[in-house]
């Protein structure tokens, strides 16, 4: 890779092993991630994506190697300084992680409350995001009485609505029909055209082909091969 | 990093009370419980400390004067008595006073009075301590200074009494600080585990907010002032508890189980205000240890 791309990366890692005890959850992952790119993990279960994933938000520490997120060691970041490192992220989970005794709004509105913005432009964010992804008529409605579906697109609210300079997308199709897969899809592709990182990780290769992009193979914590769809 | 404003804290904290309602009002009922466990305690404790401080305020010492003391020499004594340190006041009781005192007593028995040829009993001064005087120790030293006046024959005390109430008032004391400390663990420690059943409940929405960016003192605080709520008002609804099982039983005294021997007090508005102030520090320490456990 030339220095230009190297420069305009936004994530890198090194050799990057994780073990969980005497288990090789990923062995000698390099790669680097640049700004703006629609970027696809696959492989099958157990291949390691969601350890991938959660190796860049500090889910886990790295066991071997370094991680860099805009030039910044995860492997030096101070514990008060992970949730700023989190605020570069916007998260999606399989099981969409909403809190379930708190509002559509609530639940939105966590991610600015947590930042410190100031009640008037929360309001005014979450409504905006929450039309974005068409729930905005769902306010006021608690996630146990959505759909899948309609849950995922709150999550998705959920991870934009800060800004993120990079979507992590852990599944995010898994548990929706096609009709609910194809609108989060949409969703994830219109958040990257807006300037995004979006990286997905996925088994599912109806959605890689549906979408395009560079997909990163991984196979028992190993990475396969790059390809380009 | 910017600071969450604080009106935003203590709405998450006052919507959490009301999304957890069950949670929060087991977390409550368990705190009124332990508090009315200590509160009823410390009860018992004032009002037995009460009972115990009017026995003690009957102590007096008892200096028989010598029979050839001379009535004028009586005021002068009497001057120096009430000048020593640590004494309320010196009454002097003639030894015809104390007979007919002692007849009045014996009222029953008046015929062994009737042989005796002269009065036997000796003039003497009954001696009333002040409070900061009322233990064995400076009693015994007041009494050693009386014995050494030449007109005091002998100086009588209730030594024995005195050295065993003493023991028994110091021991019952040792044990209500004891007992106190000990319930007030308990309430922490239970409130400590109230607490933390309620985080692990709410597991998943902490793991939420901190994948979202939240900082450990945003997570924390709705939860600290939870803990602050919960105590303050576990506190108020445990005394209010003792406050209707206090009214009951002055009730059932008053109308006859021990009519007259003794009242019982309620606690004083100090306590009182200690023990709310008490309730709401263990809701915040019990958040504090489970927190601190719970986000490692």
């Amino acid at each position: 890779m030339i220095d230009g791309q190297k420069k305009s990366s936004i994530i890198r890692m090194f050799h990057v092993h994780k073990n969980y005890g005497a288990k090789k959850a990923l062995a000698n992952i390099t790669l680097d991630i640049p700004k703006n790119e629609l970027l696809f993990i696959s492989g099958p279960s157990g291949a390691g994506k969601t350890t991938l994933l959660k190796l860049l938000y500090l889910g886990e520490k790295v066991s071997e190697g370094q991680v860099l997120i805009e030039g910044i060691n995860l492997s030096r970041i101070s514990h008060k300084r992970i949730p700023l490192l989190r605020r570069k992220f916007g998260i999606i989970f399989q099981d969409y992680k909403l809190i379930a005794t708190k509002t559509v709004f609530d639940n939105v509105a966590i991610v600015l409350e947590a930042t410190g913005k100031k009640r008037r432009f929360i309001e005014k964010k979450v409504k905006s995001i929450l039309r974005t992804v068409g729930m905005e008529e769902s306010l006021h409605s608690f996630p146990p009485s959505l759909s899948g579906g309609e849950q995922q697109r709150i999550a998705v609210a959920r991870a934009v609505v800060g800004d993120p300079k990079v979507i992590l997308a852990d599944e995010p199709t898994g548990n929706l029909d096609e009709v609910s897969a194809d609108i989060i899809l949409e969703l994830l592709k219109r958040f990257h055209t807006r300037g995004a990182t979006v990286i997905i990780a996925t088994h599912d290769k109806e959605l890689i082909r549906k979408t395009g992009g560079r997909v990163i193979h991984l196979n028992q914590g190993y990475m396969q091969k790059i390809t380009n769809v | 990093m910017k600071v969450v404003p604080m009106i935003l804290n203590y709405k998450r904290a006052i919507q959490d009370i009301l999304d957890h309602r069950f949670l929060s009002a087991v977390t409550i009922i368990t705190i009124a419980i332990s508090i009315l466990i200590v509160s009823a305690f410390a009860l018992f404790f004032v009002n037995a400390n009460e009972i115990i401080n009017s026995w003690k305020k009957g102590i007096k010492i008892i200096a028989y004067l010598k029979p050839d003391t001379p009535e004028t020499k009586i005021p002068e004594l009497k001057r120096k008595i009430q000048r020593m340190d640590g004494i309320r006041n010196a009454r002097f009781i003639s030894k015809n006073e104390a007979f007919q005192q002692l007849k009045k007593q014996m009222r029953r028995q008046s015929s062994l009075f009737e042989n005796l040829k002269e009065n036997p009993l000796p003039d003497a001064f009954e001696i009333r301590l002040k409070a900061s005087f009322q233990n064995q120790e400076k009693v015994e030293m007041l009494a050693t200074k009386l014995e050494s006046f030449p007109q005091v024959d002998d100086v009588e005390y209730g030594q024995r009494w005195l050295g065993q109430f003493t023991n028994f008032f110091n021991l019952f004391r040792l044990t209500g600080y004891a007992m106190g400390g000990l319930f007030f663990m308990a309430t922490l420690l239970i409130v400590a585990n109230t607490i933390r059943l309620v985080l692990y409940s709410r597991q998943d929405e902490v793991e939420i907010m901190r994948l979202v960016g939240a900082t450990d003192s945003f997570i924390k605080a709705p939860f600290y002032i939870e803990g602050l709520i919960q105590g303050a008002f576990g506190g108020i609804i445990g005394l209010a508890a003792l406050f209707v099982s206090f009214l009951l039983i002055s009730l059932s005294m008053e109308r006859g189980i021990s009519p007259g021997l003794f009242t019982i007090r309620f606690l004083s508005p100090g306590a009182f205000c200690g023990i709310i102030l008490g309730s709401t520090f263990a809701g915040w320490i019990g958040c504090y240890l489970s927190l601190k456990q719970f986000l490692e």
